[in-house]
């Protein structure tokens, strides 16, 4: 069994939300994320908050959120055990995330630490 | 420690040899009382170990009549108790381990049952056991309360073993109604015991009561007298305990102070929507996404079988069906029950079916008697609808 983290993108992090909506969308992820710890799947997960974001560039220049250059951004990651990366994209392709235009979920293994990978 | 252990077990033989012949005494929990109370004064006075403390406890026990009801909540015992419990959950022992051992000393389970409940044969708990004591020997765990930042990391384990002690009494293949209740009673006279002491009053303490205070409340309407299960839906809720469930609000308000969310306080508030027995959209979404929750920080395949059944009222069969599928519990019986009443009306062909192969996976009577009022109400079901 191997681990993966499942990234999820959105396409444009400035587009707002009404409260409904974004209700809407907390339990279409939860209930998601319920479906893959049912399996005992689950490892762990965070949302990633668009407020207060901020790019650190190599001159230590900061910038408000990555939202300004660059339009697609990171909302929130989960990681989840998986026994090949078929089935951990099995569990991606149920990502509510996917039903909004443009927006994608990676799938990466995550390293064990083992000095190999 | 080995003491008590030695006079628990003396108590079960001597009450098995007496019952044999006398019959079962009218209240055989005070008889054991009683008896181990004895053993116990006994055993001090030829050792001379706990004279200090619990001798003179000992001598205000009535040795010529057996009292019908003992009282339980004497302050020292309390101590004792609540010290013995978290000597045994000491870090050097494994934590099976010690929830075997608390299940020995302070409740008097029998082997057998330790065994059945870890799915074990008597030989592994044994050995389990006898390696967990001398552990504790070689350690010199001492029976006194540990200091606060000890009890932090012993609490988990304790409350692990009071919430698997409600769970055998509640879930109990016994027909015997009064030791079953005995059990939960027992698992929340303990629980009680720590939130008396400031120190284990703690939210998910608090919360862990407040789980057994809703599920209790419930006991005269769950099963039949002959001890037959009474299923939630078709319970007398006239019958439910209000007090216990007001009690259980009190302590799961109380579980609600700080910031940590325990899988007790999941549980206890899954527990508080089964105190509203009206099926309501609302009821159902707030139990999908408490157990949605619950399975993030503590799996089991219970939990999985019930939110699954939790998203079927709150978003539909169809869906629930998918998401059952992909559950990967042939092996449990509760997995085909769950399956039959999925495909209940949209395919009873494959509800019947599946409640044979629950039938055939179940191993206890009530399971089975369960799955065949499920059977039952199916085979009704289709005779008037055809």
């Amino acid at each position: 069994m191997e681990e993966y983290a499942l990234i999820m993108r959105h396409q444009d992090g400035k587009a707002l939300a009404s409260p409904e909506q974004m209700q809407i969308w907390m339990k279409q992820t939860m209930d998601w994320i319920g479906g893959i710890a049912a399996q005992n799947k689950f490892v762990s997960g965070t949302g990633l908050p668009f407020e207060d974001a901020r790019v650190v560039s190599s001159s230590h220049v900061v910038t408000n959120g990555p939202f300004g250059d660059i339009k697609e951004t990171i909302g929130g990651l989960i990681i989840v055990k998986a026994e090949s990366v078929d089935e951990a994209v099995e569990f991606a392709k149920g990502c509510p995330v996917l039903m909004g235009e443009g927006n994608t979920v990676e799938v990466r293994k995550i390293a064990k630490g083992d000095g190999v990978h | 420690m080995e003491m008590a252990h030695d006079i628990a077990a003396d108590t079960f033989l001597q009450a098995m040899e007496t019952w044999a012949y006398k019959g079962i005494p009218a209240n055989p929990v005070a008889w054991l009382y009683t008896v181990a109370k004895n053993k116990a004064r006994n055993s001090i006075h030829r050792h001379q170990v706990f004279s200090g403390k619990i001798a003179p406890q000992l001598q205000n026990v009535a040795s010529e009549i057996p009292e019908p009801d003992i009282d339980l909540s004497d302050k020292s015992i309390s101590d004792s108790q609540l010290q013995m419990l978290f000597a045994i959950c000491h870090p050097s022992v494994s934590t099976e381990a010690q929830i075997g051992l608390s299940l020995r000393i302070l409740c008097g389970f029998g082997i057998d049952e330790i065994a059945d409940a870890f799915l074990t044969n008597k030989e592994t708990i044994n050995k389990r056991l006898f390696r967990a004591k001398e552990k504790l020997r070689l350690e010199q765990v001492q029976i006194e309360m540990p200091d606060a930042a000890e009890i932090d990391k012993r609490l988990e384990t304790v409350l692990t073993t009071l919430y698997l002690l409600f769970n055998e009494g509640y879930y109990s293949e016994s027909k015997d109604v009064q030791l079953r209740n005995d059990l939960c009673l027992e698992a929340m006279r303990l629980t009680y015991l720590l939130l008396e002491n400031e120190q284990t009053d703690l939210p998910p303490v608090n919360a862990l009561l407040a789980l057994m205070c809703f599920h209790a409340s419930r006991f005269e309407a769950r099963k039949k007298e002959n001890g037959e299960i009474i299923l939630y839906q078709d319970q007398d809720e006239t019958l439910w305990n209000y007090e216990l469930i007001t009690k259980g609000g009190y302590f799961l308000n109380r579980a609600a102070q700080g910031n940590q969310l325990s899988k007790y306080h999941l549980e206890a508030s899954i527990g508080y929507w089964h105190t509203i027995k009206a099926d309501t959209p609302e009821k159902w979404e707030n139990i999908l996404q408490l157990y949605n929750r619950l399975l993030q920080i503590a799996y089991s395949p219970v939990a999985a079988l019930n939110r699954t059944y939790a998203l079927s009222k709150a978003n539909g069969k169809a869906e629930a069906i998918a998401e059952a599928e992909k559950l990967n519990l042939t092996t449990n019986h509760f997995y085909y029950v769950l399956l039959g009443e999925l495909y209940t009306v949209i395919d009873n062909e494959k509800a019947l079916h599946h409640f044979r192969e629950a039938l055939s996976h179940a191993k206890t009577q009530p399971d089975k008697q369960v799955i065949q009022q499920k059977t039952d109400r199916l085979l009704n079901m289709s005779r008037v609808s055809s």
